[in-house]
């Protein structure tokens, strides 16, 4: 079972990332300021006629879903990765932002807050 | 014939939008029993005071959702007397609840989650298309076996 520590002392892959402003049972020794990442992702039109089908007779549109989670994922990493190059092991206080920037593309952003966190005593 | 076109679409959104409605809101209400033993919260700190966490992790699940043809035009009539838009409601129910049961699913093996947020977007162009984002951190309790 991966504890603190070893949850600490692995790579960065391991980022420990939470939408609140702390980290139970670890503290905060540095803060290295926002850090965010950002896509703009434009629908496929084959996954568009299928939409337009589905918006008939409504419900989820699954190609849509798993559109947005995957830019929500590249997002994410390039959060990441922006956390990686400053030294951090977390980021807090991850908010997610969508916006429709034009017909048929829509920008999603995600930022937080480095930090380097230490498990406390 | 333009007409007859428009009419047939209305009754194919009628019957297959309310079936869709009616079998996904079965659905909801089945994951929500199986995953109702899993606390989940609003605020940030940590429940069940006392206890020693040992791992948090940032857990989202998203869900875009849309009217059926006949929902659109009955909103669209209901924005000329105004009041209840009981189309739209149904819609970011559905949305809302359905994003919150795909959160939890990904939260097994841990006790809580904490911070909830959920956050609606409409998705450009189409008119009632929906997308909703439910975040939240997940956090595993210390066993108190292992110190």
């Amino acid at each position: 079972m991966k504890n603190a520590d070893t949850l600490i002392n692995e790579g960065s892959s391991n980022m420990v990332l939470t939408n609140i402003e702390s980290v139970p049972g670890m503290r905060v020794t540095a803060h290295f300021g926002v850090v965010s990442g950002s896509t703009v992702r434009a629908k496929h039109v084959g996954r568009d006629i299928m939409a337009n089908l589905k918006n008939i007779v409504g419900g989820e549109l699954k190609g849509y879903t798993k559109l947005l989670q995957e830019a929500r994922d590249t997002a994410m990493e390039r959060m990441i990765k922006d956390a990686e190059a400053l030294g951090a092991n977390a980021i807090i206080n991850i908010r997610f932002a969508t916006s429709s920037i034009a017909q048929g593309a829509a920008e999603l952003y995600v930022y937080g807050t480095a930090v380097k966190l230490q498990k406390s005593a | 014939m333009e007409f007859l076109l428009i009419l047939f679409l209305i009754f194919l959104g009628f019957f297959a939008g309310s079936l869709n409605e009616k079998i996904h809101y079965r659905k909801i209400a089945e994951e929500e029993m199986k995953g109702r033993c899993l606390p989940l919260v609003s605020f940030q700190k940590e429940i069940l005071y006392g206890k020693r966490v040992e791992e948090a992790k940032l857990l989202s699940g998203s869900v875009v959702v849309s009217l059926d043809y006949f929902k659109r035009i009955l909103a669209g009539i209901n924005n000329i007397f105004g009041g209840r838009v009981s189309a739209y409601e149904t819609l970011l129910d559905r949305g809302r609840r359905e994003a919150v049961i795909r959160l939890k699913r990904d939260a097994a093996g841990f006790d809580a989650v904490i911070n909830l947020r959920i956050d609606t977007a409409i998705l450009g162009g189409k008119v009632g298309c929906i997308e909703v984002l439910a975040h939240g951190t997940a956090v595993k309790y210390a066993s108190n076996a292992g110190g």
